[in-house]
């Protein structure tokens, strides 16, 4: 018998395109991109804050323009999808066993997201008072 | 019972007289009852018999019919016809080079997983006298999912880190790996350690998930190497912190 396995030719750039999950996934990773972007945003406002106020005000201008809101509107929708696909997996990443049995996955991200809950409420708390 | 007749196309690739894959189509009449698997075998016994892929038990426990079925990676003996449209293409799976037609070339993942030594290691070797070495149900509890693996690679042509790095240790290895790390019986994670815990091993692994989405016996393979990230990272802080402590 003549042996010539036949390799198939795999997209370097193009094979995230062929399913669902993998489009998925990228989503998941690039809002990373997202999120890092934003908190730079964040840093260079602090920078024009210490500039004075008239840095600050065109600072905050540029974040309230019609560019600066939209940027932050998908900012926070891929945020929210950060989160979300982060808090489904920590099952797998953490399970919990105790008295010798394994933490339904439902408590774990339940209590991921009560965590969440937790601490948006202080921190606006904190922010109020 | 009710019959429908699909069109069957699948990949055929001959060593011999191919340079390239090329599909080809049999019309199939399919029984309500039939699996991918049976529709192929009719195909062997009736229309073509040079049509060649591998396949055993025919009840998703040996591991061998995995094939690429319109699109998704499949045990061909776990996937209803009637589930399809009438058009049904069926591939080898992806990720590995077509040795003829359906059957794939194992070699690069059978050296990988005899690397990762699923095994059980003793730190020092037990004489038969010694008994049996003996495991409660709630140790076993720990490990259980990753020992049911069936080595049918459905996770290595769902994972597209395994297709662009030919390196990548892989998912079926590495949750065996950890199937054996988490047995309360073994004494080998350190030994395991400079596969696993190495580039190639674990920290290839981007976290698709695409290897738990399509494992057959709900494996979570991906679960296994996300569990073994963190003990490994574990590991390597306490090295400083507790240099004393053993491995």
């Amino acid at each position: 018998m003549i042996r010539g396995p036949y390799v198939r030719p795999v997209g370097r750039y193009s094979w995230w395109l062929s399913q669902p999950r993998y489009i998925r996934y990228m989503l998941r990773e690039v809002s990373a991109a997202f999120i890092g972007a934003y908190i730079l945003m964040l840093i260079v406002g602090l920078l024009r804050l210490s500039q004075g106020p008239a840095a600050y005000e065109s600072y905050l201008t540029a974040v309230l323009s019609s560019a600066g809101v939209a940027f932050g509107l998908i900012t926070f929708v891929f945020a929210v999808y950060h989160s979300l696909t982060w808090f489904r997996v920590t099952p797998k990443a953490m399970p919990l066993r105790m008295r010798g049995k394994a933490v339904p996955p439902a408590i774990i991200v339940g209590a991921h997201w009560l965590g969440w809950a937790v601490a948006s409420l202080l921190i606006l708390l904190w922010v109020a008072v | 019972m009710r019959e429908t007749i699909h069109q069957l196309e699948v990949l055929r690739y001959d060593p011999e007289t191919d340079t390239a894959p090329h599909f080809q189509t049999y019309a199939v009449t399919c029984q309500e009852d039939w699996v991918v698997l049976d529709a192929i075998n009719y195909v062997k016994e009736n229309l073509d018999r040079t049509l060649s892929y591998r396949w055993s038990c025919h009840m998703a426990v040996c591991g061998s019919c995995g094939m690429v079925v319109n699109g998704e990676p499949v045990l061909s003996c776990h996937a209803f016809v009637r589930d399809y449209p009438e058009k049904i293409r069926v591939e080898p799976l992806a990720n590995f080079p077509i040795e003829r037609d359906l059957v794939v070339a194992i070699d690069d993942f059978v050296e990988k997983l005899t690397s990762v030594k699923p095994y059980i290691i003793s730190a020092e070797e037990r004489p038969v006298e010694s008994g049996e070495n003996l495991q409660s149900p709630e140790q076993l509890a720990v490990f259980k999912q990753y020992a049911d693996c069936i080595n049918c690679l459905l996770c290595y042509s769902a994972c597209p880190q395994y297709a662009l790095n030919d390196s990548f240790i892989g998912p079926a290895a590495l949750a065996l790996a950890h199937r054996y790390n988490l047995d309360s019986r073994d004494e080998g994670r350190s030994a395991r350690a400079d596969v696993v815990a190495s580039n190639p091993g674990i920290w290839e692994c981007s976290f698709v998930g695409a290897c738990s989405e399509v494992c057959p016996k709900d494996v979570d393979p991906a679960a296994a190497i996300q569990q073994t990230k963190i003990a490994s990272t574990v590991d390597y802080f306490m090295r400083f912190l507790m240099p004393w402590r053993k491995q």
